[in-house]
């Protein structure tokens, strides 16, 4: 547990040391999520139909753009090998970086979003919804973009690889957090879809730090 | 020593057998035996390319090799028990620090990752860094790197260094150190393994010379 706390001690000072890698996707996410409500028609009913949508795909668009970094920083500098031959067991190694990037790049969007979601008139019973689907979706999404960076770090400028490799698994995350926002917004109950959202993180996180493991060792070689 | 399908003729220490390595189709060596036992230094020669790098990788488990295996207290380097875990340190030509990072941040994260006893300011002393604590790590020069780098060595406590040219950069009182430390590592019952193009500063009675 001691070295579970310093690594993730240690990516969140790295992160707010170099804050454009943190800052730069936020700024995406609100960037994007603000510029379609100025070009449709600013009517309630159409910015309400496609809010949704929108949201959700520019937070996923948004987690994928800080990723490069995850672990091809520490290759490059070859603190990675240190950490790998050091006793940390490397499920904990990983579950600790992708913690500390969970913190810094899906925790400000999570505040970030009912924010934007007035911009589209999201009906305000839908806020609580949106931020407890995010806060269940994006967990998976940062284990799953943790797989897709390993896999890819012995390739230079891997994101658009990353991309092809994570979305069309992360697209669960985006069916049944879209549902879960949208069954809020028309007051129904969300408890299916949150669940299910839930249930992805549980199985993420269990099983996917090994696997990133794995990807780590042959990435290294 | 643990590994009940080892053989039973497996030595103590680092122990590679009929290892060979090749970079795509290119041999760089193969049929290379060898043991380090505890208390000895191992020293890798051989010119520009000739696999030094590649082979103490293989040897900390970082890379596969083409074929043959490598053992550490009997177990393969590439799939170390619980136990054996952390007794192999590397130190190759990245310094493995972060330039963020302060010295004392830096050698601090070693000594949390390694649980290590060891003091950062005692050994910041020795490596007359300690007035350089509070630096980052871009703001050091190569050699003060280095030094950084040798000091989450020596606080880690591993038994087995492996050492990929680890005086470059380093003024003479550098290089004493390093030598100092390799040699009291390997008097304290630990091993070493050092690439190195001055083979004559490590060399004393019982030193392993591996040419490639």
């Amino acid at each position: 547990m001691g070295t579970f706390i310093a690594i993730v001690a240690r990516d969140l000072k790295l992160s707010f040391r170099r804050p454009s890698e943190v800052l730069n996707p936020l700024f995406f996410f609100v960037i994007v999520t603000s510029l379609f409500p100025l070009a449709l028609e600013p009517d309630e009913t159409s910015l309400r139909t496609i809010g949704v949508g929108v949201l959700w795909v520019s937070a996923l668009l948004a987690q994928l753009l800080g990723l490069d970094g995850l672990f091809r920083n520490d290759a490059e500098d070859g603190t990675l090998e240190q950490l790998l031959l050091s006793p940390v067991p490397h499920g904990v190694l990983v579950l600790a970086k992708i913690t500390a990037h969970w913190i810094v790049s899906s925790l400000p969007l999570v505040a970030l979003a009912p924010l934007v979601a007035i911009a589209f008139r999201l009906p305000d019973g839908a806020l609580p919804a949106l931020g407890a689907a995010l806060l269940l979706a994006t967990p998976t999404l940062s284990v799953l973009s943790a797989i897709g960076a390993a896999l890819t770090l012995g390739i230079k400028h891997s994101g658009p690889i990353i991309g092809l490799l994570v979305l069309p698994l992360a697209s669960p995350l985006l069916i049944f957090g879209a549902r879960a926002t949208d069954l809020a917004g028309y007051g129904e109950p969300t408890a299916g879809p949150l669940y299910l959202l839930a249930a992805l993180a549980v199985l993420a996180i269990s099983v996917g730090p090994l696997a990133v493991a794995a990807a780590l060792r042959v990435g290294v070689e | 020593m643990s590994g009940a399908s080892a053989p039973a003729a497996v030595a103590a220490g680092l122990d590679a057998r009929e290892l060979a390595i090749f970079r795509g189709e290119h041999c760089l060596f193969e049929g290379l035996d060898f043991n380090v036992r505890p208390g000895q230094v191992a020293l890798v020669v051989g010119p520009n390319g000739a696999g030094k790098t590649t082979l103490l990788r293989v040897l900390a488990g970082l890379a596969p090799p083409t074929h043959g295996i490598v053992r550490w207290g009997g177990a393969d380097v590439r799939s170390l028990p619980v136990h054996l875990r952390g007794e192999i340190a590397y130190r190759g030509h990245a310094d493995g620090l972060k330039r963020e990072l302060t010295v004392r941040e830096n050698l601090d994260f070693c000594r949390r990752i390694w649980n290590a006893g060891a003091s950062v300011d005692a050994i910041a002393a020795e490596l007359r860094l300690d007035t350089r604590l509070d630096v980052h790590g871009r703001n050091l020069s190569a050699g003060q790197r280095r030094r950084v780098g040798l000091g989450c060595l020596k606080l880690g406590g591993a038994r087995l260094w492996i050492l990929d040219e680890p005086t470059t950069h380093l003024d003479a009182a550098g290089r004493d150190l390093v030598i100092d430390w390799i040699t009291r590592h390997a008097d304290a019952g630990g091993c070493a393994v050092v690439a190195t193009h001055q083979p004559d500063e490590l060399s004393r009675p019982g030193t392993l010379v591996i040419e490639l």
